[in-house]
């Protein structure tokens, strides 16, 4: 890989520590997904990476990039409007298709 | 400090790459295919944290580029597919 550029220090210690707790708040929903029971719980776990750990993992992101300075720092604004506008319609689609295999929907 | 940030970088990279791993075993031994799908809308999320990651790391903006692209990419294929279960066909 290559080099990590040089930052100033504050900004590099907020995003290190937004990174560190965006994966790990992805890691937790994940593993969340692996180990619940039933269909309708494990539903629910994956969202806890697609708001909080993309929010915090764009966040440090544009904090790193608007700390060197390379390039503008709303970019990752795009990501977070996304994530957060999709997981709603994918997931109650995915359910009402789930309730209509389960013959529970008046579908 | 900048080695601070790549050792950061790393733990972040392994924690979402279990991630991605827990994911996968769920597309693997998933009982239904819903399930499968849930797996798959993790995966790809998980995958564009991954890329933003990379991209922190790589210090460009086409990582960028590639984590929207694999976002878009998983929020349309997810929605075919849950719309496949639901209807049996895809566009109707």
């Amino acid at each position: 890989m290559n080099e990590v550029i040089e930052a100033p220090s504050l900004a590099t210690i907020f995003a290190a520590a937004l990174l560190i707790a965006g994966a790990a708040v992805t890691l937790i929903g994940s593993f969340g997904l692996l180990r619940f029971p039933s269909f309708y719980q494990r539903v629910h776990a994956p969202t806890l990476g697609t708001t909080l750990g993309t929010i915090f993992i764009a966040t440090a992101s544009m904090l790193h990039f608007s700390a060197i300075g390379t390039r503008p720092v709303l970019h990752e604004l795009l990501v977070i409007v996304f994530v957060i506008s999709t997981t709603p319609i994918t997931l109650m689609v995915l359910v009402r298709a789930a309730r209509f295999r389960d013959g529970a929907g008046s579908e | 400090m900048s080695t601070m940030l790549g050792w950061s970088i790393t733990a972040a990279q392994v924690l979402l790459g279990l991630a991605m791993a827990c994911a996968a075993f769920r597309i693997l031994w998933g009982p239904r295919a819903q399930d499968r799908i849930v797996g798959f809308d993790t995966l790809s999320v998980n995958t564009m944290l991954l890329l933003l990651a990379f991209g922190i790391r790589s210090g460009s903006a086409l990582y960028f580029e590639c984590a929207l692209i694999v976002g878009l990419l998983g929020f349309v294929s997810t929605v075919a597919l849950a719309k496949f279960l639901l209807r049996g066909e895809v566009i109707e």
